[in-house]
């Protein structure tokens, strides 16, 4: 079935599609960015992704474009699942918000602000959700200490 | 006459958030005109630690998220690891019984302290100690079967720590007869109460269009006519072995998902009983020596046997590279883990997909226009628990 999309949306879209990739019997997906949004309305719309399950950021530190947003959605006809990602630049992170496709993805595109640093062009309200508003930094980017910004790593128990 | 309207604060204390949730309420005499709740309050940085964290030590990490529902958030992780390693089909029968018996009775327990605190807020005292006089009796269960209480931590990547103890078969069995009746007390104080029903019919609306936009899952999903459970579409732990019934109602308020979750119920009492049925002797653990701990009994009279257990305590198991994404039935919704792995022990990235997190999203367009006593009704109806919002 998600091969069928993939089919589809290469169909589509030509060359926006950068590659494809199945594994544990899961179909990703991987799109050009400035067209993000045009693409998961063609999902929602004409393959029937119309859930939106989770959308978040990964950070592959050492890699260029460093990071990747993944958007994991959900046909709730046929009952399967697509994930979908875009690569974004160090220098430039940010992505077109999906928000006017999937409400939903309002809250998740705020967390993935908040704690990896990605910024979402015309988000309706891009703030930081759950760290607090005058934090400095982005907790879950992979060169951010675990123990926090000012304090020394943990050496272990003593004794 | 000027006219404005009057911000209020409810909440980080507020006993009907359940939790450390603040909710902005913009307000034009009683009528709710805009809501804006704020959490992470709680936000104990979740994901962070399990990338510093061996696979199986990331296991108690989880019990922390929705702490009302622990097997049910540890169940979603390791069969999100097990897809990660290609051995889902390697889980042996009675674990896989097992999990589908502990997750049941933690849907009661789940639904069992939303019934309970829903009812109270609204202002129904006595359904509160009914509900948690039976939730005590599974949370003695969960001391039974695993040692703790609240932070379960039973399951293992490749099946379960330990068999069940020896007659806990019939506490179970018993349980679950008697709860069928506990069932029928809980609906004669609430659905014809005129009380109740003056409180939740036609509060809290939510059309199953709207719900699925903004993401709604679970009971919520279900009480707006969408005919979704993962347990039925996207089986794991076989649960398409077991005879059960998806409880769907159209009308989309706070009393339809009421009902929705109450039928959920009884029908978690009969995936239990159909469980206890199939109970049959057997492995706990899959054949899978890369992956889980040897028996204590080779640890102890070994030296491979020692080194064994040496090597998957201190090392860990390393999945080969690659990505996936598992959502399960939680009780209050789809738990969804995505876990990407770089070959190493840890996992390079968990992301948590709570269904309160998305849940609770939805509130400020459910309770815009509506009066302030029902925005109490409209989160207790969601059912939320901030500990898995904030991670």
């Amino acid at each position: 079935m998600s091969k069928q999309v993939v089919e589809k949306l290469k169909a589509n879209f030509g060359t926006l599609v950068l590659g494809d990739a199945e594994y544990r019997g899961e179909t990703t997906v991987t799109v050009e960015r400035s067209e993000i949004v045009k693409i998961c309305t063609f999902l929602r719309d004409d393959c029937g992704y119309n859930f939106l399950s989770d959308l978040c950021g990964v950070d592959y530190l050492g890699r260029t474009p460093r990071f990747e947003v993944v958007y994991n959605m959900y046909n709730l006809t046929d009952k399967t699942r697509l994930r979908v990602k875009v690569l974004v630049d160090e220098q430039d992170p940010c992505v077109d918000t999906v928000s006017g496709v999937w409400s939903t993805a309002n809250w998740h595109e705020r967390e993935c602000w908040d704690l990896m640093g990605i910024s979402f062009n015309n988000h309706p309200d891009l703030r930081r959700i759950l760290m607090p508003v005058d934090w400095v930094g982005f907790p879950l980017r992979k060169d951010y200490p675990l123990q926090g910004p000012d304090r020394e790593p943990y050496q272990g128990r003593l004794s | 006459m000027a006219t404005e309207t009057m911000t209020i604060n409810m909440g980080p204390q507020h006993p009907s958030t359940h939790g450390v949730l603040q909710l902005i309420l913009e307000l034009d005499g009683e009528i709710v005109v805009k809501a804006t709740p704020h959490i992470g309050f709680l936000h104990r940085g979740t994901e962070k630690l399990s990338e510093y964290r061996t696979y199986h030590q990331v296991i108690p990490l989880t019990d922390r998220l929705d702490y009302l529902a622990p097997m049910s958030n540890n169940l979603g992780y390791v069969l999100a690891v097990e897809k990660l390693l290609g051995i889902t089909d390697l889980i042996p029968e009675r674990a896989n019984n097992i999990r589908v018996i502990m997750a049941e009775l933690t849907r009661l327990k789940s639904h069992l302290v939303w019934l309970a605190t829903h009812a109270l807020d609204i202002g129904a005292m006595t359904v509160f100690l009914y509900c948690f006089r039976e939730r005590e009796e599974i949370v003695d269960i969960y001391e039974k079967v695993s040692g703790a209480r609240m932070t379960s931590n039973y399951f293992r990547v490749g099946g379960l720590s330990e068999d069940l103890p020896d007659g806990i078969e019939g506490i179970i069995r018993k349980f679950a007869e008697d709860m069928a009746g506990h069932l029928e007390t809980y609906e004669g104080l609430l659905t014809g109460n005129k009380i109740w029903q003056k409180r939740t019919i036609d509060v809290g609306y939510i059309s199953g269009e709207d719900a699925i936009d903004i993401g709604l899952t679970g009971a919520a999903l279900r009480g707006s006519g969408v005919d979704w459970d993962l347990r039925r579409d996207a089986p794991y732990c076989n649960y398409d072995e077991y005879d059960f019934e998806v409880p769907v109602r159209t009308e989309g308020d706070t009393f339809a998902r009421y009902k929705v979750r109450l039928d959920e119920m009884r029908q978690s009492n009969r995936i239990i009983l159909q469980g206890l049925d199939k109970l049959k002797p057997g492995p706990i653990l899959a054949d899978c020596p890369q992956v889980c701990l040897p028996p204590k009994k080779d640890v102890v009279n070994s030296i491979e046997g020692l080194i064994h257990h040496f090597k998957i305590v201190t090392e860990g198991f390393k999945p080969e590279a690659g990505e996936v994404y598992v959502g399960i039935e939680a009780p209050k919704g789809e738990l969804g883990y995505y876990i990407v792995s770089d070959g190493s022990a840890k996992p390079y990235r968990m992301k948590v997909r709570p269904p309160s997190f998305v849940n609770l999203q939805a509130l400020p367009q459910m309770v815009e226009g509506v009066l302030l006593a029902d925005v109490i009704a409209t989160i207790g109806t969601l059912d939320i628990v901030l500990g898995e919002i904030d991670r």
